[in-house]
C-alpha cells in the first residue's frame, strides 16, 4: 500500500533539465529521506511532489493523481515547508501557524473558531504556546524551525514534505526537531519526505532513502542499501567508512584520504 | 488564546478619533477668520436631529460648506486611497518600499490624465479621466515591475524601486511633452500637477464610486495578502493561486491610485509613510495594516493640507511639498531599516 507514488517526474527550469525520469514510492506512515550532493535536484524533487513547480510525470497520493486536484484540495493532502521559508518579521507566531488553515478557508472568507482551535492545539503540542504572540523576527533558529513545522501541521495533511528541516541548526536542535517530526509521524500516521544533506542524520531517521544524482535516481531502498561506501564515493565524491550501529542503522563517518598528509606548518 | 493580531476595537477607535480630530482642525484652519466656536456649532447644526445656533454669517456658512468641508473630505479621501494603495502594493510585491509614486502608478495616471485634458479640451472629461487614469496607473506599475524583473532577477527590494523611478521619470517626460502640445490647457495642467485637494464637491463625487470599489476589494484581501507574505511557493503549497490574488490586489490598488491622482494631482509619500507607522504601532498583518492605513492616511493628508494652508498664510504651499517634506526623510529611514534587516 503506497501513500505516495511518483513516476517519470521531469522538471525543466530555464531550458535546463533539472530532474528526469524520477520515481519514488513511500508507504503510508513511512519516512523517506531524499539525499544527494549539492545541486543534484533534491529540493526540486520536493517542490515537484508538492506541486508548486511545473513538471511532467505523475504524482499519486493514495491513488489520487495530485496534479489534477485543485490547489486547495491538494493542500489538504500535502503540506510542504521549504528550505528557507520566508518568515515575515512582523507576523506573530499564531498568525503564521494559522496560515496553515488557508486550504480550509473560502477565498474571501475568514477563519472560524475551529481553525483557531486547531492552530492553538498544534502550538500547544509543539510547546510553542508561550510564543504565540511573539513576532517571528524575534525567534531563535530552533524556535523558527518549530514554528514552520507548526504551520505545516496546522494544515492537517497526511503527507508532510520538509526541505532540509535542520539547516542552520546546531546538533542539539537538529536532534530535537527530527525527534519531534518522528513523534508526530508515529502519533498521527503522517507520511514524511525530507531532504537531508547530512547522511548520518538521514541514516538515523529514514525508513527508506532515495539517492538523487544529477537529476536522476541513482539508488533507492533501505538506508543500509543506499548508504554504501561505493555509492557515496561515486555520487558525492567523498570517502567514508560505514559502520552499522545499534538497530542496524548505518553510521557514516568521514575519512581523510590516506595520501593526504597533514598540512605542512610553513612554506 | 492570544497571539492573533486582529484589528482591535481600541486601535480602530484611536484611528477614527485621529481622523475626526484632523478633520475638525481642517475645518477650523483657513485664510478667512471664522470663529472656531461658530464652526463647531455649525457642524453640530448640520447633524441630523441636532439644532444649534452657530451665529455664523451666511457668507461664512457658505464658505464652510462650499470650500472647507469639501476640501477636508477630499483630502481625507485622497489620503486614505493613497495610503491603502501603498500598503497593498507593499503586500503584492513583498517590498516595504513599494508606493504608488515610486512604482510609476502615479506617473502613469498623470500622463494619461494630462493627455485626456489636452486632447479632450474639456469635453466629457468627467467620464474619461478616471478610466484614463486607471489605465495609466496599471500600465505604469506593470512597466516598473517588468523592468525590475529584467534588471535584476529576483532582485532585492531596491531593484523594483529603481525601476519604478526610471519608469516614473520616463512617463513624466512623456507627460511634459504631451502637456506642451496643449498650450491652451497649460495653466489647468500645472495646477493639477502640483497637487491639491481643493477640487470641491464635484471631484468628491467623481472619485467616490472608484474609491468605494477599490477600497472594498482591498479590505477583503487582507488575509490573502498575509498568505502571500510567505512567498509564492509556500502560498501555492497552501492552495492559493498567488497570481490571481496579486492581479486582483494590483488592479484594485491601481484603481485607488488612479482615483486619487485624477482628482488631486500628484501627492507623494503618503503611501509609504502611513502604512509603516501603522505596522510599527499596531502590527504587521494586512488585516490591520489596510484598514488603519486607510484611516491614518486620511488623517495624515488632512493635516498636511492644514499645514499647506497655514505655514505661509495667506499664500498656500502645494500639498505635495508638505508630504514630500515629511516623506522623503522617512523613506531614507525605511530604506536603512530594510537594509539592516538584510532584505
Amino acid at each position: 500500500m503506497s501513500r505516495i507514488l511518483a513516476r517519470d517526474l521531469e522538471v525543466v527550469l530555464d531550458g535546463r533539465t533539472v530532474l528526469a525520469g524520477v520515481g519514488l514510492v513511500v508507504s503510508r506512515g513511512d519516512w523517506l529521506a531524499v539525499i544527494g550532493a549539492n545541486g543534484a535536484g533534491k529540493s526540486t524533487l520536493l517542490k515537484a511532489l508538492a506541486g508548486v513547480l511545473p513538471c511532467s510525470g505523475e504524482v499519486l497520493v493514495d491513488d489520487v493523481p495530485v496534479r489534477r486536484l485543485k490547489p486547495r484540495e491538494r493542500a489538504r493532502l500535502i503540506a510542504y515547508a521549504p528550505q528557507s521559508p520566508a518568515l515575515p518579521a512582523d507576523m506573530t507566531v499564531f498568525d503564521y501557524a494559522l496560515l496553515g488553515r488557508t486550504p480550509y478557508i473560502p477565498y474571501l472568507g475568514r477563519e472560524g473558531r475551529a481553525d483557531r482551535e486547531v492552530t492553538a492545539s498544534v502550538l500547544e503540542r509543539l510547546d510553542l504556546e508561550p510564543f504565540a504572540s511573539r513576532r517571528l523576527g524575534r525567534l531563535s533558529g530552533g524556535e523558527r524551525q518549530r514554528v514552520v513545522l507548526a504551520r505545516a501541521l496546522v494544515q492537517q495533511a497526511p503527507v508532510l514534505l520538509l526541505d532540509e528541516p535542520t539547516t542552520a541548526l546546531d546538533l542539539g536542535h537538529q536532534q530535537q526537531v527530527l525527534e519531534l517530526v518522528d513523534r508526530l509521524r508515529l502519533a498521527d500516521g503522517l507520511t514524511v519526505v525530507t531532504t537531508l544533506h547530512d547522511l548520518s542524520v538521514a541514516g538515523q531517521y529514514a525508513d527508506t532513502m532515495t539517492l538523487v544524482s544529477r537529476g536522476r535516481v541513482a539508488a533507492s531502498g533501505a538506508p543500509a542499501d543506499v548508504l554504501t561506501e561505493k555509492l557515496i564515493d561515486e555520487h558525492f565524491g567523498a570517502r567514508v567508512r560505514i559502520e552499522t550501529g545499534p538497530g542496524g542503522r548505518p553510521g557514516v563517518h568521514l575519512e581523510r584520504p590516506d595520501d593526504t598528509e597533514p598540512p605542512a606548518s610553513g612554506p | 488564546m492570544t497571539g492573533s493580531s486582529r484589528l482591535r476595537p481600541g486601535a480602530l477607535a484611536l484611528a477614527l478619533g485621529a481622523l475626526l480630530a484632523s478633520m475638525v482642525a481642517g475645518l477650523l484652519a483657513g485664510a478667512a477668520d471664522i470663529a472656531p466656536g461658530g464652526v463647531v456649532l455649525q457642524l453640530l447644526d448640520w447633524l441630523p436631529l441636532v439644532s444649534a445656533d452657530s451665529g455664523l454669517a451666511p457668507v461664512e456658512r457658505n464658505l464652510l460648506l462650499e470650500l472647507r468641508l469639501p476640501r477636508v473630505l477630499l483630502g481625507a479621501l485622497v489620503g486614505g486611497l493613497l495610503a491603502v494603495a501603498g500598503a497593498a502594493y507593499q503586500g503584492v510585491f513583498r517590498n516595504p518600499l513599494a508606493d504608488p509614486y515610486l512604482l510609476g502608478a502615479a506617473a502613469g495616471a498623470g500622463l494619461t490624465t494630462t493627455a485626456a485634458i489636452v486632447f479632450l479640451k474639456g469635453n466629457g472629461e468627467a467620464l474619461v479621466i478616471p478610466v484614463a487614469a486607471f489605465t495609466g496607473a496599471v500600465g505604469g506599475v506593470l512597466l516598473a515591475y517588468a523592468l525590475g524583473n529584467v534588471a535584476g532577477r529576483g532582485g532585492g527590494t531596491a531593484t523594483l524601486v529603481l525601476a519604478g523611478v526610471a519608469v516614473s521619470s520616463f512617463l513624466t517626460a512623456v507627460q511634459t511633452f504631451v502637456q506642451q502640445l496643449g498650450v491652451d490647457e497649460l495653466e489647468r495642467i500645472y495646477a493639477w500637477i502640483l497637487g491639491d485637494v481643493g477640487g470641491g464637491w464635484g471631484q468628491i463625487t467623481l472619485a467616490a464610486p472608484y474609491a468605494a470599489v477599490s477600497v472594498g476589494v482591498l479590505l477583503l484581501h487582507g488575509r490573502l495578502l498575509d498568505v502571500l507574505s510567505v512567498g509564492d511557493d509556500e502560498a501555492a503549497s497552501l492552495g492559493l493561486r498567488a497570481a490571481r490574488v496579486r492581479l486582483a490586489v494590483l488592479l484594485a490598488a491601481s484603481l485607488a491610485t488612479a482615483a486619487a491622482v485624477a482628482v488631486s494631482g500628484l501627492i507623494g509619500f503618503v503611501g509609504i509613510v502611513v502604512p509603516h507607522v501603522v505596522r510599527r504601532l499596531a502590527g504587521g498583518s494586512y488585516r490591520i495594516v489596510l484598514p488603519l492605513s486607510l484611516l491614518g492616511g486620511a488623517a495624515f493628508l488632512v493635516l498636511a493640507d492644514v499645514l499647506a494652508r497655514t505655514v505661509l498664510a495667506p499664500a498656500e504651499l502645494p500639498i505635495g511639498v508638505v508630504t514630500a517634506f515629511v516623506g522623503a526623510p522617512f523613506f531614507v529611514a525605511v530604506l536603512r531599516m530594510t537594509r539592516q534587516a538584510g532584505a
